[in-house]
């Protein structure tokens, strides 16, 4: 079915309360599993290329080719521990990550200009089958009597979380939210992922027996020289804070949202709660304003704009992305900026003045101001940092963006037992940073509390994958040649 | 809101399974070898190809000293479909690096993988004395165990030895006396293809007293001809030479020799290291379950690298666990004794072929292949003339059905055409059974109306 067809047919607007998600077929998961004989073919045309592009490409450096080639040899589960060793999120990233920007954006076939592997879908194919059996494939390691706090049950937390305990660690997580997973569980458009996946997910990650607290606060309910007390290490995980304010009149009215708040209703069948409305106006062009104005299409508002300060050519999100909310038929404002909300206690419209470019700066264009009446406005304009928190509640450094400051390596912040990942550190990035930078951090903790006792062989696997170089690599037979006389 | 997180329990893996292998009393870690050939050429290849997973290693043949002179240009390949190598050939020889120099670094070798199997392959011309001597160097250097060389099809056999000495069951009972007059390690004794039937060379080695046999070496083969130089495909000088066949392509031949060997009266003892064509733990699984103790591998080596054993040992556990199988020994030759004599067939068994209409996408393969070259008993609405929906959708008449298989082989989705068995309600009755009664006791199963 089209999804203008969908859009005609689907009963958006019946007065029905209790909405389900089954009210709603655009917003269940878009793309489709992989069928066994599609997941075949594509596992045969991977060209199994070495040090491959797609595993250099991925932060978690997952060994796709050797996944790929165990679903070709129907070891599902061995492909699906491939995946797991690698990335505690390889089961949402399978659905999130932008392969296009990737590791499906470095396959060689795209040298031939022929389509990449699917390697998201294939690496769907392979962690849907492991929950769909529910086998744990991993096991907590000996008990080696040191404690981890871990401050966000978010992916980089719960990455952390997941590589500690096969190390040995006793482990608790502090989330604020009431459940568990952070942006995985409350952040992603449903249409990429179902809010169970990433449950199921962290249930894999919580099997393997961590200690969580739901609905604790770092700073409220939690101080932070308690953390510093009671465990050897603390990893902080903790994101992003609140979005950041338009700082124009009207701010403060009802139907004013921000993109998060939005889309957390999404996640949580809410529907009731967000009625569809006649026009919703999202302000931001960066991937989370891809989501909201998407998900707004497709809980049933007819009409979505999208508006940003400058044009097409320098909006955040990915290409892909802006492609999907084309197709969502939004409304694209480029080159607008809010200037007030409008309403007396709830929203009517919004004023908005077109904007122009000098010299690299926006500019308003005097006279160019124009309303749009609209009752919903969602705000997608990037979180803040957490910098009260972070500095003068955990006293640790961050840079002049608001970013915590840590070793490359180890991911040790200015307070030698704190340790820190994902967007906090990075600035806001990907899901597969984050559990990149929880994988990085475990074996930094480790390494930090036993100095000189590297973890087991049996550790060997995931451990090469931080770095994402082999272990056993083939010599240079011609190191006593000079560049020149070898031909490089 | 959705507050708590519905539990979800998961079972834990079951236990590790034991992969340790024996071959002829040849022990190592697992039963996935490099068989000898360029893989095994060097010390340090050898023990890289250990620190990936490798089990053991036979080593690139070792001769008489002057060493052999290889030429350039060597392999040649077939590619079927999007399948590069899919068969691959060779006329390289045996090692062409000094004797000393390979059983120097042999040595090394176990001496630093002292629980991987290392195994020497050898072939020296058929004396008595030269192959006392060269079995007294390659077990010095603290080896495993001995390879025969009896296979190598091209270049050595036209100076009689490797394939010139296998193909004449004779000579291999005679060399393998010589060896086992001195060797004090395991000796397997690897057998060539290129012969009638393999069951002979299997019994001489036997007969002299190897410990075991390995099969199957290279198959002689031409690769092809270039069709705008008219030259024979990868030609030294614009010549070829016939080489020696591998690759996944063979298989199913070497299948059938090991499952020869394993069901032999004579020899069904012998223990058996399985090559030819293994590419995955699912190839080298079959190997084992017909009987061979461990599998050597080489070209998909060749194609991949040696990390390719990553994905075997994790694919072959996997499958350990999931069948409940705790050691090799739990299912080495389980399937053997179901591979049987023609003559032991139940003629009295029925399959059909049933077309799941749901996931057909109808490119109909199944009934052009049915009509025109097998029994003709696949049918669709527009053979009737029937248009509109489903007017491809291919249905098969059961009565008619043989149970040939090609539907299902040729059709592209998995399981939309499976072969069902039928119940016929009557007794087996094989062909030797048949005969037996003088031709009696046969009821028909399917409609045999070309007659």
């Amino acid at each position: 079915m089209s999804l203008q067809a969908c859009f005609s047919r689907t009963p958006f607007m019946s007065d029905k309360n209790n909405k389900t998600i089954d009210d709603f077929p655009l917003l269940k998961e878009m793309t489709p599993p992989m069928r066994r004989e599609e997941a075949r073919v594509e596992a045969d045309r991977c060209l199994n290329c070495y040090d491959s592009p797609c595993t250099i490409a991925c932060p978690t450096h997952i060994n796709i080719p050797k996944f790929i080639k165990q679903i070709g040899s129907k070891d599902n589960l061995g492909s699906a521990i491939t995946i797991f060793d690698a990335n505690a999120m390889g089961h949402s990233c399978a659905r999130v990550c932008p392969v296009e920007a990737l590791c499906e954006g470095s396959c060689v076939y795209l040298g031939w200009h022929e389509k990449p592997i699917e390697i998201g879908r294939l690496q769907r194919f392979a962690t849907d089958a492991l929950m769909e059996k529910g086998i744990q494939p991993f096991e907590a390691g000996e008990p080696n009597g040191k404690t981890v706090g871990i401050v966000g049950g978010g992916p980089a937390g719960l990455s952390a979380a997941a590589y500690l305990r096969r190390l040995g660690f006793a482990v608790t997580v502090f989330e604020k939210k009431p459940m568990p997973g952070g942006l995985n569980t409350y952040g992603m458009a449903e249409y990429k992922m179902d809010q169970r996946v990433a449950l199921d997910e962290v249930a894999l990650v919580l099997d393997l027996g961590v200690d969580i607290r739901y609905e604790t606060v770092l700073g409220d309910d939690l101080k932070f020289e308690d953390l510093e007390k009671k465990f050897d290490a603390i990893f902080l995980g903790v994101g992003l804070g609140a979005t950041a304010p338009l700082a124009i009149p009207g701010e403060g009215l009802k139907g004013v949202y921000e993109a998060l708040h939005f889309i957390e209703y999404i996640k949580n069948h809410e529907f009731d709660a967000i009625p569809a409305g006649e026009t919703t106006v999202c302000i931001g062009a960066g991937n989370t304003a891809i989501d909201v104005v998407t998900q707004a299409k497709r809980i049933g508002t007819p009409k979505v704009v999208m508006s940003y300060r400058r044009g097409r050519a320098d909006m955040s999100a990915y290409d892909y992305e802006y492609e999907l909310a084309a197709g969502d038929e939004i409304t694209f404002e480029w080159q607008t900026m809010p200037i007030a909300i409008l309403g007396d206690d709830k929203v009517t419209g919004i004023r908005l003045q077109r904007t122009e470019l000098k010299d690299g700066k926006v500019l308003p264009i005097e006279g160019s101001e124009f309303e749009i009446p609209c009752d919903r406005i969602v705000k997608a304009i990037g979180q803040t940092k957490q910098v009260d928190l972070l500095s003068k509640t955990a006293g640790i450094t961050l840079d002049k963006k608001g970013r915590i400051v840590v070793d490359a390596t180890t991911l040790q912040t200015s307070n030698p037992m704190v340790f820190a990942g994902g967007d906090a550190v990075n600035g806001g990035a990907e899901i597969v940073n984050a559990a990149a930078h929880g994988k990085r951090a475990a074996l930094g903790i480790f390494n930090t509390l036993f100095p000189g006792n590297p973890p087991g062989p049996e550790h060997s696997d995931w451990i090469q994958t931080i770095e994402g170089v082999r272990t056993v690599r083939p010599p240079n037979h011609h190191h006593a040649k000079t560049l020149e006389t070898a031909n490089v | 809101m959705r507050k708590h997180l519905k539990p979800r329990t998961f079972k834990k893996l079951k236990g590790k399974v034991d992969l340790s292998s024996n071959t002829a009393g040849i022990k190592s870690p697992n039963p996935f070898w490099l068989a000898s050939a360029p893989p095994a050429n060097s010390g340090e290849q050898v023990m890289r190809a250990f620190d990936h997973g490798w089990g053991g290693a036979v080593w690139k043949t070792l001769g008489e000293d002057p060493a052999v002179v290889n030429v350039t240009s060597r392999y040649g390949a077939i590619d079927i479909g999007g399948m590069k190598m899919a068969g691959f050939n060779n006329v390289e020889l045996i090692t062409d690096r000094p004797l000393d120099v390979n059983l120097k670094e042999i040595a090394e070798v176990k001496k630093k993988y002292p629980k991987h199997a290392v195994i020497v392959s050898l072939m020296v011309p058929c004396e008595r004395k030269n192959w006392h001597d060269i079995v007294k160097k390659a077990e010095d250097t603290g080896c495993d165990g001995l390879e025969l060389n009896f296979g190598c099809p091209h270049g050595m056999s036209e100076r009689g030895m490797g394939a010139a000495v296998g193909q004449v069951p004779e000579y291999i009972q005679k060399v393998v006396e010589y060896v086992k007059e001195v060797a004090k390690t395991p000796v397997l004794t690897k057998l060539t293809p290129n012969i009638a039937d393999v069951r002979f060379p299997a019994r001489a080695a036997m007969a002299g007293k190897t410990d075991g046999v390995s099969l199957i070496n290279t198959i002689n083969s031409v690769m092809g001809i270039d069709l705008d130089t008219l030259k024979p495909k990868f030609a030294i000088g614009g010549k070829g030479a016939h080489g020696g066949y591998c690759g996944p392509a063979v298989k199913p031949i070497a299948l059938n020799m090991v499952s020869q060997i394993a069901n032999d009266p004579e020899t069904k003892n012998l223990p058996i290291s399985g090559i030819g064509g293994v590419s995955d733990w699912r190839d080298a699984t079959e190997f084992l379950l017909l009987g061979s103790s461990s599998v050597q591998v080489c070209t998909a080596v060749m194609h991949y690298g040696f990390r390719i054993v990553e994905d075997m040992i994790s694919g072959l556990e996997n499958w350990m666990r999931e069948h409940e199988f705790e050691t090799l020994d739990d299912f080495i030759g389980k399937s053997a004794g179901d591979i049987v004599e023609w003559k032991h067939l139940n003629l009295h068994h029925k399959t059909v072929a049933k077309i799941d209409s749901s996931t057909c996408i109808e490119c109909d393969l199944c009934f052009i292949a049915c009509n025109d070259t097998a029994h003709q008993c696949i049918v669709r609405p527009s053979d009737y003339g029937k248009t509109g929906k489903g007017w491809k959708i291919p249905t098969v008449i059961e009565e008619d059905c043989v149970g040939c298989n090609l539907c299902s082989l040729v059709c592209p989705v998995e399981e939309c055409i499976t072969m069902e068995d039928v119940e016929t309600g009557h007794a087996p009755l094989t062909w030797e059974q048949y005969t037996a009664a003088g031709m009696t006791g046969y009821k028909e199963v399917y409609k045999r109306f070309h007659d």
